[in-house]
């Protein structure tokens, strides 16, 4: 699994920092990225998830394969 | 400018009106009705006004800064005419300004409400809050809203901005007359607006802050540049009363209706108290049945909006709490679900206006819950009659008679 946070969506709502900071991160203006290459291990697949759909402004790309 | 007509409303789709007491009281209904049968309702109160009531219609518009501008966020009797307000900056930046301005003013306030920034106030308002709670100890009866609630926001933001926390009466004055007063008459609204107390609270902390800068939000906007240049003093002051008026009637709003949710859901508040775990997730379910903010745009260009032509120069309502009961998006909409896991709701706004203080918001609203609970796990509402709720655009419950159970 590989996240993808969208920057020109991102508005800083911080949900999937709060829910995963484990695989996203925010730079000093509270804006999100995804940690490293985005690659999700296993057993963080539920909380990119989770991160996903509490993201208010659908900013967060999930690509499963 | 047409005066409100006083007297209640009768039909919401064509003569709506937010301080109308249908609406105080519980305007889940009303916007309900509206959702099946308009979706954007129209009032010719306050010189005519837009409602809609659907999450997409409420998105379209808070993603739309070409046709709506932002300049005049809260809609009273004095509607502003095109050059009442000073652009791009607004009165009071960024909350009322527009692009490109906006992203400047607002770069300049987001490092100081970042989440890692924020996270430095949090043992603070735990103190704060245990307080507050240790001044209640040993009382059967007490108010959820003035004895715990309206304070947290208020001291943390006043310490924010360096002034002295003696002055938290002349602060909720003014917040009052901002965020409450919306309904009197227009000539009521400038007298108490352009009577000057405000501005010169607020010059006379900044006189202070020059002459002993120290480390605080108010230092930090007198010495900050944009484009190499100091602030203007109105970009200054106009930052000072929104920080004022937009951080603390909010946070109070949303702590309080928390507390009320579950002094009257008994089942929520035990699993809640046995799983403080969970409170994360109910904290974000909370804000979205109870949100407490509408914001307010103006009509910039005239533009179509599902199904409405709305005109320039309009004002238009946009109830980001009416979004997050749309069943649309939100399956079970007007149920408080408090593990409800996929919840994308729009509390603090949608687009570039994103709540500056949502990091804040959230922090205050987690301690004052996790510290709530963990002293009164076991309470109820005494008095449901006697909850009385503010009007305006921010909701919240401002009685909550508490009896705590023994």
């Amino acid at each position: 699994m590989q996240v993808h946070v969208d920057r020109e969506r991102c508005q800083g709502h911080s949900r999937c920092y709060d829910l995963a900071p484990e695989i996203f991160d925010v730079d000093d203006l509270g804006n999100a990225f995804e940690l490293g290459d985005g690659t999700v291990p296993p057993e963080l697949h539920d909380k990119a998830r989770l991160a996903q759909t509490n993201c208010p402004e659908h900013a967060i790309e999930i690509r499963e394969d | 400018m047409t005066a409100t007509e006083p007297g209640r409303v009768g039909d919401f789709a064509t003569d709506f009106d937010h301080t109308d007491p249908a609406w105080v009281h519980d305007p889940y209904p009303i916007w309900e009705d509206l959702r099946g049968r308009c979706p954007v309702a129209h009032t010719d109160r306050y010189g005519g006004a837009w409602l809609p009531v659907t999450h997409e219609g409420v998105a379209a518009v808070a993603y739309d800064t070409e046709h709506f501008t932002s300049r005049s966020v809260v809609i009273s009797n004095v509607k502003p005419g095109p050059l009442d307000l000073p652009a791009p900056i607004g009165l009071a930046p960024p909350i009322t300004s527009d692009p490109p301005f906006h992203a400047m003013a607002r770069r300049l306030l987001l490092p100081a409400f970042s989440p890692k920034a924020i996270a430095a106030l949090e043992p603070m308002t735990r103190q704060l809050c245990r307080d507050l709670l240790d001044a209640t100890e040993g009382r059967d009866e007490l108010d959820a809203a003035t004895d715990y609630a309206q304070h947290i926001p208020l001291k943390v933001i006043i310490g924010m901005l360096g002034f002295p926390q003696e002055d938290a009466d002349i602060f909720r004055r003014f917040i009052h007359m901002v965020l409450e007063s919306v309904n009197a008459t227009a000539e009521e609204r400038l007298a108490q607006i352009e009577n000057g107390e405000i501005d010169a609270y607020i010059n006379a902390q900044i006189d202070d802050h020059l002459a002993h800068p120290r480390d605080d939000l108010t230092s930090f906007l007198l010495s900050a540049e944009l484009d190499g240049a100091k602030l203007a003093p109105e970009h200054v002051r106009g930052t000072m009363v929104l920080l004022m008026i937009a951080g603390i009637d909010t946070t109070w709003s949303a702590i309080g209706s928390s507390i009320w949710h579950l002094g009257l859901h008994p089942e929520d508040r035990r699993r809640l108290a046995g799983e403080p775990e969970l409170l994360p997730t109910a904290m974000e379910e909370f804000l979205r049945a109870y949100a407490p903010v509408t914001m307010a745009r103006m009509v910039a260009k005239d533009v179509e909006l599902e199904g409405r032509t709305l005109h320039e120069g309009d004002w238009l309502l946009l109830p980001f709490p009416a979004a997050n009961r749309d069943p649309a998006v939100f399956p079970d909409a007007d149920r408080v679900v408090i593990d409800r896991a996929d919840n994308r709701h729009a509390a603090f706004g949608l687009g570039i206006h994103r709540c500056l203080g949502s990091n804040l918001a959230r922090m205050e609203l987690r301690v004052a819950l996790s510290e709530w609970m963990a002293r009164y796990p076991e309470f109820e509402v005494s008095d449901p009659d006697a909850v009385t709720w503010s009007a305006g655009q921010v909701r919240g419950p401002r009685r909550i008679p508490i009896r705590i159970l023994r």
